[in-house]
């Protein structure tokens, strides 16, 4: 069983609309990816509920037809300050 | 999960300092990411604990719900969940995961 990357990319930016989706199969077999989700949402939370945001929206296929993620969440880099 | 799984599950997690449920054993691990979490731990050079979720069924489903967290490996300390191999890395890189484990007092191995 295996997965489409732009099925995933779907399901997560569904239920986290603003999120920026990269990923990468990482064995070319559509089986083991590397995700990296980026989203203005994600300010504030910890790093375990960023993930829990992104395990949320893929339901139970993590771990059953989605074999392997390597997953990373990160939020917006902000603006660089302006100096004065 | 039977009442008995979770109470087996709450035990194991209070009665070790740091607990690895992980795919096979530090020595063998069964999957790539079981292998990072033990590597990242060896680094620490912290006293650790693992369970096998490969030898038994109830543990690896249960493990899930207990945690609400679908994969494997899930690392606890001081019988708070961590996280699984990706936020171990991620904290390891930053010097966070090690700040942890001296904050919480745990032994070095």
């Amino acid at each position: 069983m295996a997965m489409a990357a732009d099925q995933i990319e779907a399901l997560i930016r569904e239920a986290i609309p603003d999120a920026v989706v990269e990923i990468t199969d990482l064995a070319g077999d559509g089986d083991h990816y590397a995700a990296r989700v980026t989203s203005e949402g994600f300010r504030g939370l910890s790093r375990l509920q960023q993930q829990r945001a992104v395990y949320a929206a893929l339901g139970d296929r993590m771990g059953g037809v989605l074999h392997a993620l390597q997953l990373t969440t990160a939020v917006p880099a902000a603006e660089m300050p302006v100096q004065e | 999960m039977t009442d008995d799984t979770q109470h087996r599950l709450q035990q194991l997690v209070d009665s070790n300092d740091v607990l690895l449920f992980m795919k096979g054993s530090p020595l063998f691990p069964q999957c790539g990411f079981s292998s990072r979490a033990i590597a990242i731990l060896n680094h620490l050079g912290v006293a650790f604990e693992s369970v096998d979720v490969l030898q038994d069924q109830e543990v690896r489903q249960g493990i899930k719900a207990f945690s609400d967290w679908p994969t494997i490996p899930q690392l606890y300390v001081k019988g708070e969940f961590v996280g699984g191999s990706d936020i171990m890395m991620e904290m390891y890189e930053s010097g966070e995961l090690g700040t942890l484990m001296s904050e919480k007092g745990v032994a070095a191995a």
